[in-house]
């Protein structure tokens, strides 16, 4: 295997562009933060750039991953926003009612609620869009809106603050001197590919987008698969939720989640799922989140005037979705998008030569 | 507090699926107070932009408890932030023919038609907490509220005190969290901030880093942490409101400073958990913004109802707080 | 006489994916006024050699030129309106659309920036008459059958541009499977309009599967194989049988082999009785009785019921009457689900929308349904699913032979035999097969139909679908006739039994 086709094969990775655009972004901020890459300890946990990136970006990470299974079956979520916001109002209202904030049972039982909370928001949303056949878009915008004026109540418009140390753990402590958050990211992320690649779970719902009425024809209970798909977007929206307001310590029903839908499926899309439905990568909407996160943080330290923020984003933006296009890619670079372009083509002649090109593997 | 995202948020939504939204918020409007009920008590009618934040709450209880206190007969709506609702309300306290029409407006324009239809019929207007752009300036009477960019001067002035206070010597390194971009307070604060500096400071004050943290802890803790590593010599904070301010000291803290110490806090509002920070230390000095102007409305709209002259712009009674007032004031914050 | 200047001539075409050679100098010639076949086996280049034409592909050696100029296009727009048009198997039109704005599409003739309406439906009207067609163009597409929905597709692509009126736009008209979904009056109706398009002096390129409808329509014939040109003649020098070895490179032995088996052993007991089963606007209420390893073929014209009557069969539509027993127990047929957990099994005529999953791989498409049968939560476990995957893909001879391909890109044949190893694996009691043999070559129909009777002497009964009346009568134990969605005949097959008497039955409704 030559340098080039090894070069090839590393560019026409799902993964490559992604990640690329990653790296960049987070070379960019050396000339302005000219430790950006050191990790220190601070407070007996580890401190750094790179740790805020994670720290601050798993809320997105989860919404997104559990948005990366609703959109392989064709749908969208937008409701995530303010299931983020009930998660977070009804864990706080609940918990400042109790007499005592730190004690582990009610934190428990807050967040137990919360995320009970976000179960029936997942399950209307798939009811609506599995059960009653509405747009999905449609369907979600319901909760999208009323959700919030739902969170609000429940705030009564006020910024509720706890005052509990085992719940500021989960977005906003530390353990084994890495952020809480981390790990709980990292236990959804497992959880979600074992579910979908140990099961037959990713094929099912990758079939439900890809063709839904051959899937029907095929005796797949897609009704089924798409409420948990939703109910399970819902779930991670949840956990964002108790992130969020644990890691300020307050539940804000106005501001909590606020936009976090678009940002979501943003990273999906950076991650290479197509809006379309059929094919999914958990792993390119973590990238993709990641993706989102940094630039937010990079625009924060490069000193971008506050107007031009989002005419920044929107260009960083529209570069990664441009270079995540095979036809703009043979464009620019004047590669001819080999292996990609080949299409429905005649493959007889194909079949006769795949043992030679097993050989060059 | 004025919010451009939540007012897209809301309008998007109520436009969409408004119904269920609604019915959520319905209790609140339209709960008329009748107090004393003579024969000339005044009849108010109010409406309000939403219940968008809490420092809204807390201005549309004011305004309530005033007029019950004042004997005023108060019909309220709330506008859940959409124009269309708040004209409506208004054109119907136009037909029931209320003594005086009070607002706070959505938005800044596109009033005059409604205001003409209230002037025909004689009522006056008084603009609360926000003003509007009209082509006749006589449409509208008072605009009883706070000026932003005053509490942008106010802000500079008490930061000279508390630099004072902290024995601070040498370069003044400013990390400035503004509100929601494009949003008056957040335009005024900014401006009204800079005209001292560049006034009186201009040599050892600096902004060194300015972004936007959307009103919110969420906004203020993450860009102070971005803060914090691209500027680690920023020794003095200056957030447009309490939220960012107590959400970027928990940036602070992360990074192993100490808030009011070694990074020297003055943020603008003096809701509650304001002043609980500051009571504990963090946060150095507030500039109030205060939301509790329903007595002071009542007396303006006492004045216009007997045809006494009062004056174009009524700025709110607000206080400036320093760390050692905190306790005392604690008890005193409703919101 | 010298011989005419072709309007077409492509020398030494080289077209090359990753690792594959597709086409390796092959050399076209068409000649204005001509309908020219253009023939091979699937995956021997006829596709790419079309889509290198037209500027779907780019060309990686060799020349094209079109009345004497060179060209080489970077997109079918740019061919077309160099007068190169193609109108494809599926039919890529709008049916909400009226037939007249699906004809001017994309070119409505507008005065500063408004459709002129009035304009536009007068002059599809005249095309429309012009090419001897009787088509209301202020119709919707969709009030139209499939066929005459395919005819539009043609006026769309000859009228283009401003040449309209003259008729002289297109010189080239790529005709790639027309044939595929009509009925026999409906091909008639084409090839009448193809008379009429070569009369004007356009050069048509027909792509067919159907070897008689090639000798019927056409004047000359290139036959590739394997990306490599093998021939071009005229269609009076060179038999059928002639062709069909040009066509696979050998002697015609496993087709002849087919006939041996025609009328297998007996069938066994019943399995699937049906009692009125009927849904409105379907199929009229019928009675059917298959037996174990029963080969029973559906007759008729198309729209005449027969692929309502399979649907009904296997729950992809609900019937509003009638009930269906399998092996005894009655089977609620409210979602395909109940009737697969019985043992049916269907192949859908239409193989991209309501068959495959395009984006997925061959070994995904394999396993579908016996997956979704165990449900999410019962993976198949992996080394007996490479093993089931690998098996079929041997047995069916499915190329290429590799489980990791997308199944979209596959040829037409292997997306059909990927399909019924699908099935295959669930080991179905009845499988259905609506139009199995359509659009593939006929090395792959062969293999379908041996296949099919394989599995019948296994003990599986077979539903079969297929436009093609010999193909019915020689798999067959029992022709079930269809006309005008009702099921008028049950007709146990037998020596005596042709396509002639069956073309009676449905000509006539009845049985003798």
């Amino acid at each position: 295997m030559t340098t080039t086709s090894r070069w090839r094969a590393l560019t026409h990775h799902q993964l490559f562009w992604p990640v690329a655009v990653l790296v960049v972004l987070l070379l960019v901020n050396i000339p302005f933060t000219p430790d950006f890459f050191s990790i220190r300890m601070s407070d007996g946990h580890l401190y750094g750039s790179l740790v805020s990136i994670v720290l601050f970006g798993s809320p997105l990470i989860l919404v997104a991953v559990g948005m990366t299974l609703v959109i392989a079956t064709g749908g969208i979520d937008l409701s995530v926003g303010a299931v983020v916001a009930i998660a977070g109002a009804l864990a706080c209202s609940y918990m400042s009612g109790q007499a005592d904030q730190n004690a582990l049972s009610g934190v428990l039982l807050a967040m137990g609620l919360a995320l009970l909370a976000a179960l029936v928001c997942g399950l209307w949303n798939g009811f609506l869009v599995a059960r009653m056949g509405i747009q999905p878009i449609i369907a979600t915008l319901i909760i999208m809106v009323a959700g919030r004026g739902v969170a609000q109540l429940i705030t009564d418009g006020q910024i509720i603050t706890v005052n509990s140390e085992p719940y500021k753990l989960i977005g906003g402590g530390y353990w084994l001197t890495l952020p809480f958050s981390i790990f709980v990211v990292a236990v959804v992320v497992a959880v979600t590919v074992a579910l979908t690649r140990r099961t037959a779970l990713g094929l099912l719902v990758e079939s439900v987008g890809g063709n839904a009425e051959a899937s029907r024809l095929v005796g797949i209970r897609s009704r089924r698969i798409k409420i948990m798909v939703y109910v399970f977007c819902a779930l991670c929206a949840g956990i964002a939720g108790l992130m969020i307001s644990s890691n300020t310590s307050a539940a804000d029903g106005n501001n909590a989640g606020l936009w976090i839908e678009l940002d979501a499926i943003l990273a999906v899309v950076i991650g290479g799922t197509s809006l379309l439905g059929g094919r999914f990568s958990i792993g390119g909407t973590v990238v993709g989140a990641l993706v989102i996160q940094t630039l937010t943080t990079t625009i924060y330290t490069i000193g971008v005037p506050t107007q031009t923020n989002l005419v920044f984003k929107a260009v960083v933006v529209i570069v990664v979705c441009l270079l995540q296009s095979p036809k703009f890619r043979a464009k620019v670079f004047g590669t001819k998008g080999r292996g990609r372009a080949t299409g429905p083509a005649e493959t007889a002649a194909v079949a006769e030569a795949a043992p030679k090109m097993e050989v060059s593997r | 507090m004025l919010n451009r995202r939540n007012f897209i948020a809301a309008a998007v939504g109520v436009a969409a699926a408004g119904g269920l939204a609604a019915c959520a918020k319905k209790e609140d409007s339209a709960s008329n107070t009748s107090g004393s009920s003579g024969d000339k008590a005044i009849t108010l009618g109010f409406s309000q932009v939403g219940a968008e934040s809490g420092w809204r709450t807390a201005n549309t209880d004011s305004v309530k408890e005033a007029a019950k206190e004042a004997g005023y007969t108060l019909k309220f709506s709330d506008a859940q932030q959409k124009q269309e609702n708040q004209i409506s309300a208004i054109r119907s306290f136009i037909a029931q023919n209320v003594d005086v029409i009070a607002f706070s407006p959505v938005v800044v324009t596109g009033w005059d038609a409604v205001l003409k239809e209230a002037k025909a019929k004689k009522i006056p207007v008084v603009l609360t907490d926000r003003s509007v752009e009209t082509s006749d300036e006589s449409l509208y009477v008072t605009l009883v509220g706070s000026d932003f960019t005053d509490e942008g001067r106010r802000a500079a002035k008490i930061l000279e005190k508390v630099l004072e206070k902290a024995g601070h010597k040498g370069a003044v390194k400013i990390a400035q969290l503004e509100g929601t971009t494009g949003a008056a307070p957040a335009i005024e604060r900014a401006k009204g901030f800079k005209e001292v500096m560049d006034a009186d400071h201009k040599d050892d004050w600096k902004i060194v880093v300015s972004q936007t943290g959307d009103f919110t802890r969420a906004g203020g803790k993450q860009v102070m942490a971005a803060f914090l590593e691209s500027n680690p010599d920023i020794n003095v904070l200056f957030a447009h409101n309490d939220d960012m301010a107590i959400g970027a000291i928990q940036s602070i803290e992360a990074a192993g400073k100490k808030p009011g110490k070694d990074i020297l806090i003055v943020s603008i509002d003096g809701v509650k958990d304001g002043f609980v920070a500051m009571s504990e230390g963090k946060i150095n000095a507030i500039v109030e913004c205060n939301p509790l102007l329903g007595p002071q409305l009542m007396e303006v709209v006492k004045k216009v109802h007997d045809g006494e002259s009062v004056e174009r712009w009524i700025k709110t009674k607000e206080g400036d707080f320093m760390q050692d007032q905190a306790e005392a004031e604690l008890p005193n914050r409703k919101y | 006489m010298a011989e005419p200047r072709p309007v077409l001539e492509m020398t030494g075409i080289v077209k090359e994916f990753p690792g594959v050679r597709a086409l390796s100098g092959v050399d076209f010639r068409l000649f204005p006024g001509e309908i020219h076949a253009l023939l091979g086996e699937n995956g021997a280049g006829k596709s790419t050699l079309i889509k290198v034409l037209t500027g779907v592909h780019s060309l990686d050696g060799g020349t094209i030129t079109l009345d004497g100029q060179s060209v080489r296009f970077a997109s079918p727009l740019q061919a077309q309106q160099a007068g190169i048009s193609t109108v494809y198997q599926e039919v890529n039109l709008c049916p909400n659309l009226s037939v007249a704005e699906n004809i001017f599409i994309g070119r409505e003739p507008t005065r500063a920036g408004r459709i002129q309406w009035k304009q536009l439906r007068r002059k599809a009207a005249e095309l429309v008459d012009r090419l001897g067609l009787d088509i209301d163009v202020t119709a919707p597409l969709s009030s139209y059958p499939l066929a005459v929905q395919q005819l539009v597709a043609i006026v769309r692509s000859v009228g283009t541009g401003d040449s309209v009126a003259e008729g002289s736009g297109t010189k080239v008209l790529i005709l790639d499977e027309p044939t595929s979904s009509l009925d026999r009056d409906e091909v008639l109706e084409l090839f009448a309009l193809m008379r009429r398009l070569k009369e004007q002096g356009v050069a048509i390129l027909f792509v067919s599967h159907f070897l008689d409808q090639i000798y019927e329509v056409c004047d000359r014939m290139t036959v590739l194989r394997n990306g490599t040109l093998v021939g071009e003649h005229m269609v009076s020098d060179l038999d059928q049988v002639g062709l069909v070895q040009l066509m696979i490179g050998k002697a015609l032995d496993q087709l002849e082999e087919l006939h041996d088996h025609q009328l297998h052993s007996g069938v066994g007991e019943p399995l699937l009785q049906a009692d009125g089963l009927g849904r409105t606007g379907g199929i009229a209420p019928f009675d059917l009785e298959i037996k174990k390893g029963e080969v029973i073929g559906l007759a008729g014209l198309l729209g005449s019921g027969r692929t309502e009557l399979a649907r009904l069969l296997f729950g992809a539509d609900q019937p509003d009457s009638g009930k269906v027993t399998i092996g005894g127990k009655q089977v609620s047929m409210s979602a395909p689900n109940d009737a697969i957990a019985a043992g049916v099994a269907f192949c859908s005529e239409n193989r991209k929308t309501e068959g495959l999953v395009p984006d997925l791989t061959v070994r995904e498409n394999i396993i579908l349904a016996l997956q979704a049968a165990r449900g999410w939560t019962r993976p198949i476990p992996v080394s007996q699913r490479d093993e089931l995957v690998a098996k079929y893909i041997k047995a069916l001879d499915i190329r290429p032979a590799n489980p990791e391909a997308r199944v979209g890109q596959l040829s037409g044949g292997n997306q059909q035999k990927v399909l019924l190893a699908r099935w295959l694996i669930t080991q179905p009691k009845l499988l259905i097969l609506d139009e199995p043999t359509r659009g593939i070559d006929i090395g792959a129909k062969a293999e379908i139909q041996k296949l099919v009777v394989s599995l019948s002497e296994d003990g599986m009964s077979v539903l079969y679908i297929a436009a093609e009346l010999e193909e019915v009568l020689r798999l067959s134990h029992t022709i079930g006739v269809l006309r005008d969605r009702r099921l008028v005949a049950q007709i146990a097959n037998g020596p005596e039994i042709t396509t002639s008497r069956i073309l009676e039955t449905i000509a006539s409704g009845e049985h003798q």
